[in-house]
């Protein structure tokens, strides 16, 4: 039986090689952005992944806040990244 | 059976987190991309509720899936659909593929050996401990506010300091012309209900899942369904007040440490007796924070007359005249 | 016997969902999909909701997920509305 811990932690690193690829392949400052992104969420899946002690037992707490502090950080962290584009397309059309 | 039932929908949500994972990544068209990201953080709520972290279910189905897909969306709303895309030389292409699977083989190993060992001495175990001295029963708010609440101050910091940014860089985006009466109807009912479920939220993360990050999202949401609709009496309103709300979070945050310091021993030394007031108190004044940040996030800068600190209360003087 | 019920149910919600879900990829245009998306899943969800709040023993559960339940329904009326509406006008009026 393959622990879910294991599994779950793999798909995080999937999805962070994925997301971190594709910031380095992509030129668009969207396309990176989001790929930016997603690679964050493959931290974060591994975290989480790690975290977790089965169906019976509570799990471990610490990483929980952790993460918690990452959604939201990469969240302001999105919006300053968008505004700086913003800002390029404005300083490029004049 | 039931273990194979699982196994089976664990596969099943995995896949579809790669998959969306991928189609966000390998698309060069902005729309389509938002639109994946926006279902991929859904489901990554999913998996959070499925590994036993409802407090980041809820956090990512606020944030992750609702609040940025607005602000993705709000800033692609002008772009040109046609975008020249340059291909890479291959052998950069294979530079960049080549060290990503070496880099995954080396997470891989290193999760696989992380996950090999015993467990020890475990800091799960410790924290679990001292929850009933937190103040809270909740152990991931006990963990944010009680334990590493430096972690959650610096964090308080970082979202101030963007916005920051994003106010210095910007000024507001064009507001939305007002929306027709079924959407402002609805509003009527929603925003109302958002601010009581934010508060609902903000209570219940002392011994449930919930809190002040939660709550000040959700709060978020409602202003910004209210910056979209823009119905009569949103736009009378003078928006100065926000950038208050701005920083009370870090000011009572800091305050609540000092004060610690003077009375107890070290800043953020609570005195157990008062530990839940005073994280009640603190969660409140950060989910403010919270909420105006995000919600500044989306008008994408700064409303007229924040320029500098002068033109601002000469407008605020105005604002209190029309209103 | 009100587990098997309440699985019946659910499984029924869940093929209702399948079938919004077809919809959304075999459907020829906005129109057809939209209609098939909100009535399918609003169905999908009224009986998973019944389902589930079938096999919850807590009162106050039950209200929450009624409260869910008329939430999404208006939501999905709603943004449906104006989806169409926005189609219709040619897609040129926002901002």
């Amino acid at each position: 039986m393959i622990s879910e811990q294991l599994l779950f932690a793999l798909c995080g690193i999937g999805i962070f090689s994925i997301g971190l690829r594709a910031t380095l392949i992509h030129q668009q400052l969207l396309s990176r952005l989001l790929a930016l992104n997603v690679c964050g969420a493959g931290v974060f899946l591994i975290f989480i992944a790690i975290a977790y002690r089965g169906e019976t037992q509570i799990a471990d707490p610490v990483p929980h806040a952790l993460v918690l502090t990452g959604i939201v950080v990469a969240v302001s962290a999105m919006a300053m990244a968008l505004a700086l584009r913003h800002k390029l397309k404005d300083l490029n059309d004049e | 059976m039931t273990e194979w039932l699982w196994l089976f929908l664990d596969l099943t949500l995995i896949l579809l987190l790669l998959t969306l994972a991928w189609l966000t990544c390998a698309t060069h068209n902005n729309q389509k991309g938002v639109t994946y990201f926006i279902a991929f953080g859904l489901l990554l709520a999913l998996a959070w509720a499925r590994l036993k972290a409802p407090d980041l279910a809820l956090a990512e189905a606020v944030i992750g899936a609702g609040i940025s897909g607005a602000l993705l969306l709000a800033a692609i709303k002008h772009d040109d659909d046609a975008q020249s895309v340059n291909k890479l030389p291959s052998i950069k292409l294979w530079m960049v593929n080549l060290l990503t699977v070496a880099l995954a083989t080396l997470m891989g190993w290193g999760v696989w050996h992380g996950l090999e060992l015993s467990d020890g001495n475990r800091l799960a175990d410790q924290v679990l401990a001292q929850v009933p001295e937190s103040g809270v029963t909740n152990p991931v708010t006990a963990v944010l506010l009680n334990f590493r609440a430096y972690d959650t101050l610096l964090e308080l910091a970082v979202v101030l300091t963007a916005v920051l940014a994003v106010l210095t860089l910007n000024p507001m985006r064009k507001t939305y012309v007002p929306a027709e009466p079924i959407l402002q109807t609805m509003l009527s009912w929603l925003v109302p209900l958002l601010v009581v479920t934010s508060g609902y939220l903000l209570w219940v993360g002392a011994h449930a899942p919930g809190g002040a990050f939660q709550a000040g999202a959700l709060l978020a949401s409602a202003l910004i369904l209210l910056q979209l609709a823009q119905p009569t009496a949103y736009q009378a309103i003078n928006l100065n007040w926000m950038r208050f709300l701005l920083i009370v979070g870090i000011a009572v945050f800091v305050s609540v440490g000092l004060l610690m310091m003077f009375l107890n021993t070290a800043f953020l030394g609570y005195s157990s007796s008062w530990s839940g007031i005073l994280i009640l108190v603190i969660e409140t004044a950060a989910t403010f924070s919270i909420a105006s940040a995000l919600a500044i996030a989306y008008m994408g800068g700064r409303p007229d007359g924040w320029e500098t600190f002068e033109t601002s209360t000469s407008s605020g003087h105005q604002g209190g005249k029309h209103s | 016997m009100i587990d098997i019920l309440a699985l019946t149910i659910i499984l029924g919600g869940v093929f209702f969902y399948m079938t919004g879900s077809i919809g959304l990829i075999r459907l020829p245009d906005l129109f057809s999909r939209l209609h098939a998306l909100s009535k399918a899943d609003n169905t999908g969800l009224a009986l998973i909701t019944l389902g589930i709040a079938m096999l919850e023993p807590d009162k106050i559960l039950i209200f929450k997920l009624i409260l869910v339940w008329l939430l999404m329904l208006a939501a999905s009326a709603i943004s449906s509305h104006l989806i169409a509406k926005h189609a219709l006008s040619g897609g040129k009026q926002d901002d």
